[in-house]
């Protein structure tokens, strides 16, 4: 177990490693040269030179590439090319903003989902199964702006219940007023609840059909027992692991929902740098997301394995 | 060697490449025709064909141009002459979503046949390989699949701009991986076969046994694997689409469409609704076809990689 623990601890870094140099690389390669940015097309050659050697933009790009790296380590992300604010500074409060919208999303939809995939799974092609299957076949087949827009058109321009933007008063928080935070969870919940019902609802049947299951209902366990101390047990294990392939979706998601609700979290300032051609912010931008990704990949293994008695025994 | 007179082994051996595209063909349309027994298959197939004869036949059946203006009948409600209205500037909706039907068709199809071309050499040389090999690539795999697959996509775009073959290229990129995944594992299981064995000891060279003993059999898992990414490449183009990293204004485009007609939502909503139905209903077929194709031959739900 501990070797384990070291082993994924030192994948996770080879992991980011190995990010931060293709998010430096994919930047690095744009057309483009970043001081005639920053002063503008009208420049005269000595102040985009003098720019160049402030910036560092003459050293060859591993130097470029360490320096960068090197700041990301002690926190510096940089300075943003539009906004002439350090990234670290602007990214904060964007960073828990749209942590806030997906760990709502996550922990209200994680349960319900798993709920419903056991309960389908018992229930096999009973009525309600063929609903819970078609909803999420609908539900997977929707891309999250389409969901996201016919809720708006739903819920706020008919209906008048909820806000259509999301925006967020600067200097507050979005639970200060939750009700904006509805609809894009809402939007975000779609997909994710219909994978991870799904993938329950086949584990749990896989698991109805073992022997060891017969053999519990056959020595004459109540239906309940088998299912709460057979069946969901050992249906859980591979559910978490499609929950982790999934959060790499809900951060896709994220990009997408905080777009159409004009939500301020990193998903909007990543489209923005990308419009705005602020190159430091995005490379700061994308490897949080990534980073993000792979430290939660990181726990749900570890959650797999303290959860699984085969390897946590080994 | 000499070329002058070849044995019957070596003429196939030869014909290894057409051979292997003739097999895959054959394989998909027997799969097809099995996803057509089931329930799911035989809404889904329908659905897909009648989205793939308008994206061909859109141009001649639109009523106007696309990029028409018509400038006296801006936000018209559905009338005899424009089926859905029309838009902020009287574009014909109707011809709009056609229109878009085509370039999003085209990009999804060939972004999948790269991924699935690209992944499958990957996965069978790699399963096939075993050891060491296979340890390298699949770890190079799995390094290319820690970025969600909207970022890398993103990312990709942002560096090399915005054209329909660079979204080709990036659908190819973001599904290489996961397609190497599967078909390295449907590979481990059948090249300890016995007709993979007798092949090898034969002395065919690899290639031969990839392509000619190993690919052919991965037909079932291929033709789910490929009609589920499929669903992903249109959820992915139309999605860069909305984030106005798709096809350029003003050709028209389902995800650019409905980012715009956003303003517009409240005396106008079929500008969004048209394009919505549009998308959803190309992704709700195929993925019914996907879940057709799987009942067909009862392979396991799986874990789907998004």
């Amino acid at each position: 177990m501990a070797r384990f623990l070291l082993l994924r601890l030192g994948l996770i870094v080879v992991t980011l490693l190995v990010i931060s140099f293709a998010v430096f690389g994919v930047t690095e390669v744009l057309p483009g040269d970043v001081a005639t940015q920053i002063l503008g097309q009208g420049a005269t050659p000595e102040n985009v030179a003098v720019v160049r050697e402030r910036l560092g933009l003459d050293d060859p790009w591993p130097m470029r590439y360490a320096s960068w790296v090197g700041g990301v380590v002690r926190g510096d992300l940089g300075e943003s090319l539009v906004q002439r604010l350090p990234i670290t500074e602007m990214v904060g409060g964007r960073l828990v903003n749209s942590l806030i919208l997906a760990s709502f999303t996550f922990f209200v939809a994680m349960p319900v989902a798993v709920a419903v995939g056991i309960w389908a799974g018992v229930h096999r092609n009973s009525f309600g199964d063929r609903l819970a299957s078609m909803f999420s076949l609908v539900a997977i087949s929707l891309p999250e702006f389409v969901t996201g827009v016919v809720l708006i058109i739903v819920f706020s321009t008919t209906l008048g219940w909820l806000p259509s933007s999301s925006l967020v008063e600067p200097g507050t928080n979005p639970l200060t007023r939750p009700q904006i935070l509805v609809l894009p969870a809402l939007t975000l919940t779609g997909v994710m609840f219909a994978y991870v019902m799904r993938m329950t609802r086949a584990n749990v049947i896989e698991v109805l059909e073992t022997n060891y299951v017969r053999s519990a209902i056959l020595k004459g366990l109540p239906m309940r027992q088998v299912i709460w101390r057979h069946v969901v047990p050992n249906a859980m294990l591979p559910t978490i692991s499609v929950i982790t392939l999934n959060i790499g979706w809900l951060l896709g998601g994220l990009i997408i929902v905080e777009n159409v609700f004009s939500y301020p979290g990193i998903g909007r300032m990543l489209l923005t740098s990308i419009q705005t051609r602020d190159m430091p912010l995005l490379q700061a931008l994308a490897l949080l997301i990534a980073a993000t990704y792979a430290v939660s990949n990181l726990f749900a293994d570890l959650a797999y394995t303290w959860l699984n008695p085969r390897i946590r025994f080994a | 060697m000499a070329t002058a007179t070849l044995t019957p082994a070596e003429s196939e051996r030869g014909n290894a490449a057409t051979r292997a595209v003739v097999g895959l063909a054959r394989g998909a349309r027997r799969e097809f025709g099995y996803a057509w027994a089931t329930p799911a298959g035989r809404i889904g197939l329908p659905l897909v064909l009648v989205h793939v004869v308008l994206a061909i036949a859109g141009t001649v059946l639109a009523p106007f141009p696309a990029t028409e203006f018509h400038l006296l009948d801006r936000f018209s409600g559905p009338t005899m002459t424009y089926w859905l209205g029309t838009d902020e500037f009287g574009r014909d909706i109707f011809s709009r979503v056609l229109s878009g039907a085509t370039s999003i068709i085209l990009v999804s199809a060939a972004g999948t046949a790269l991924g699935i071309l690209l992944g499958t050499i990957v996965g069978l040389s790699s399963g096939y390989a075993g050891g060491k090999v296979d340890e390298v690539v699949m770890r190079v795999m799995d390094g290319l699949m820690s970025f969600p697959a909207l970022l890398l996509a993103l990312l990709v775009l942002t560096t090399l701009g915005s054209s329909h073959i660079n979204i080709v290229f990036t659908i190819g990129i973001v599904f290489t991986p996961r397609v190497a995944r599967v078909l390295r594992s449907a590979t481990l299981s059948i090249k300890t076969m016995e007709f993979v064995q007798s092949a090898r000891l034969r002395g065919e060279p690899a290639y031969y046994i990839i392509f000619r003993e190993i690919l052919p059999n991965t037909t079932p898992v291929l033709t789910v694997e490929a009609s589920v990414r499929l669903s992903y490449a249109v959820l992915l183009a139309s999605s860069l689409g909305f984030l106005g990293l798709g096809v350029q204004p003003p050709s028209s485009d389902w995800g650019l469409m409905i980012s715009e007609g956003r303003a517009h939502i409240a005396n106008a909503p079929l500008i969004v609704l048209a394009p919505s139905v549009a998308v959803a209903s190309l992704v709700i077929g195929v993925n019914l076809l996907a879940e057709g194709l799987r009942e067909a031959r009862e392979l396991p739900k799986g874990e789907r990689t998004p």
